[in-house]
């Protein structure tokens, strides 16, 4: 076990090297940290004089090498719109992404669990050929189609709900809260449906797969012959064993729900950390583009290392079906 | 004829004449790849020649809504172009962006997973491990960084010019990994057969064994999710297109006329992204219930409620 998650954690620093190498070529070959500096009235001698001092001048590798130590120590460059650090401005905008994809995945465990089970259990009731046939078709459906399609329903036909921005935020120690208004629960009503659409339909499939092979196996069978009450096998024997698969899913797609977070907040205008790197793209913020590539990396790094040896210690099938 | 004959008794035929659903799906994909094909002759406009539209008849509502006009039938979009023809012209982009990518991944995929599983060894671990990185990235991500960094590289006017091909190497170049996986495993399969040892004791060199004699034994689920990739792909390029990372509005595809009819909807104008859209769900959904079907056919042992 302890070779397994050395071994992991190899595999996951060698992940970052890469994504960190991605990401100073990006740098090394698009940006241009004088203009980032000095915009565009100095002369090309005095713009030579600030490479030398800034060291651009220096082979590829050590300039790379120095780009790893800074990251390592948390700094990953100055922003050229914002004009401050680049991890501070991710940090500012990241609270509005954890705040949906929260929200989301909510929605997603309220949700997809119960009708799961009832289409697992009642497989031939028109209920539950209503919710499969739904989710063969919401499969088809892109994300920004249903978001647009809430926002023509809720907010212009109907006018029940705000269609884009946060609304109302509250400051708690620096994090920019949503939760603690009425006005910023309202907004995060449509922008969590739609993110949590992608989602729903894989995961009622998957909890009612997985239920409906626990149901034939042979303990629930003797459950059912000691006479239990129903509600018991179905819940209490019969769903805690299909939680585990339930639950590792969930932990890769949640990494998943922040990409999809990137069309969301387009649509909503969510000022969030997708709706940053856009903006960044279109303004040519190198660096900003960089730093967002390298968070996400980390973000996607340590969650697939963590449910990989949590799966481990589970399942030990995984952890040595790896060795050679 | 010989062919012909072998399809006509075969067992895929046989199960599409008894599945409905399979022969809707097929039927409608059919009549709208050949709308895509030949699109200069149907539509009523062409819509890449500016010549052709007025902006004065910009947002003008479908034919039967009163301030409806009878030469545009399902209205105009915000540059006056007739929505039917730029939709039908946006389907023919998505297909081809489509159809091209999945032939680069599966070009790539299939290379990779035949080295790796048929030569072993640290060729192998290597490539795999390669893979195993990639397939942990959400290939989404993969394209938007890509389509972002190609943004910045080539400049937004180099970038609208070189759309179709930049598209379908970053489709392609994000989606490989499933299929490197699936041809690995199915060589794996085939590579301890009897008429592969055969082949290999009378002489007949590695290269030859690897591409005349294992791939042809690897492509059925090389089929089947080449089916399902090509919707994956269309949907990536709505997105990319809708983040306007895609094709640029001068020739939109799907993705992109639903951005700039998004931008018109609060002033009521909901058939630039109703039409667009609904088209695109169409299209993908029988490409998937295709997919679907097909998978269930060919290889029943995967069929799972």
């Amino acid at each position: 076990m302890f070779a397994f998650i050395i071994r992991r954690i190899i595999q996951a620093i060698f992940v970052m090297l890469i994504i960190s190498l991605v990401g100073f070529m990006i740098q090394h070959n698009i940006g241009d940290p004088i203009r980032d500096l000095v915009g565009e009235r100095v002369t090309p001698a005095e713009r030579e004089v600030i490479r030398d001092q800034l060291g651009l001048n220096d082979p590829f590798y050590t300039q790379y090498f120095r780009f790893v130590i800074k990251a390592c120590k948390g700094d990953l460059g100055l922003s050229f719109f914002y004009k401050k650090p680049a991890l501070e401005v991710i940090a500012s905008k990241a609270p509005a992404t954890i705040e949906l994809v929260i929200v989301t995945a909510l929605i997603l465990i309220v949700v997809s669990i119960p009708a799961g089970i009832y289409a697992a259990i009642y497989p031939k009731s028109w209920f539950s050929r209503i919710v499969m046939a739904a989710s063969t078709v919401g499969v088809a459906i892109p994300v920004f189609l249903t978001a647009i399609a809430l926002i023509y329903l809720f907010a212009v036909e109907l006018n029940w709900l705000p269609s884009y921005g946060r609304g109302e935020t509250v400051n708690l120690w620096g994090w920019e809260s949503g939760f603690f208004t009425w006005d910023g629960l309202k907004h995060l009503v449509l922008p969590s449906a739609s993110l949590s659409s992608i989602m729903l339909p894989l995961f009622i499939r998957l909890v009612r797969a997985e239920m409906m092979e626990v149901l034939e196996t042979e303990y629930i069978k003797f459950a059912w012959a000691k006479g239990l009450h129903r509600q018991r096998v179905w819940y209490v024997h019969a769903f805690k064993n299909t939680l585990l698969p339930v639950i590792t899913v969930f932990g890769v797609q949640l990494g998943i729900l922040f990409a999809f977070t990137i069309l969301t907040e387009t649509v909503f205008n969510w000022h969030g950390m997708g709706f940053m790197f856009l903006e960044a793209v279109e303004r040519s913020d190198t660096s900003l583009l960089v730093a967002y590539l390298v968070v996400v990396g980390v973000i996607f790094v340590v969650v697939n290392t963590v449910v990989d040896i949590v799966y481990g210690f589970v399942n030990p099938m995984v952890r040595i079906a790896g060795t050679k | 004829m010989k062919a012909w004959n072998r399809f006509k008794s075969s067992y895929l035929l046989y199960s599409f004449k008894r599945d409905p659903l399979a022969i809707l799906s097929f039927s409608v994909l059919s009549v709208l790849v050949v709308i895509c094909i030949l699109a200069p002759v149907l539509t009523p406009y062409n819509t890449y020649d500016t010549a052709t539209f007025d902006i004065m008849d910009a947002e003008t509502p479908p034919a039967w809504m009163e301030d409806g006009s009878k030469s545009f039938i399902l209205g105009t979009d915000i540059q006056g172009r007739d929505l039917l023809s730029t939709m039908i012209y946006g389907l023919r982009v998505s297909l081809l962006i489509g159809v091209g990518a999945v032939l680069l991944q599966s070009f790539v995929g299939i290379l990779v997973g035949l080295f790796s599983g048929y030569l072993g060894g640290k060729l192998d671990s290597f490539l795999m491990r390669i893979t195993d990185i990639q397939f942990s990235i959400p290939y989404l991500i993969v394209a938007i960084f890509t389509s972002a960094i190609f943004k910045l590289a080539f400049g937004v006017g180099r970038y609208a010019e070189l759309a179709v091909p930049l598209l379908i190497i970053i489709i392609g170049v994000s989606h490989w990994p499933i299929y490197a996986r699936t041809v690995r495993a199915s060589v794996l399969g085939e590579k301890n057969k009897e008429y592969v040892e055969a082949a290999r004791v009378i002489g007949i060199s590695r290269w030859q064994i690897m591409f005349r004699h294992v791939l042809p034994n690897t492509l059925t689920p090389v089929l089947v999710i080449s089916t399902i990739q090509v919707a994956e792909a269309v949907m990536s390029e709505a997105a990319l297109s809708f983040l306007g990372l895609g094709m640029p509005v001068t020739k939109p595809s799907l993705g992109s006329l639903i951005r700039s009819g998004f931008e018109y909807i609060f002033s009521g104008s909901w058939w630039i992204t109703l039409f667009p859209g609904v088209l695109l769900v169409i299209f993908i959904l029988v490409i998937l219930l295709l997919g679907d079907w097909l998978r269930d056919v060919l290889n029943p042992k995967l069929y799972k409620g």
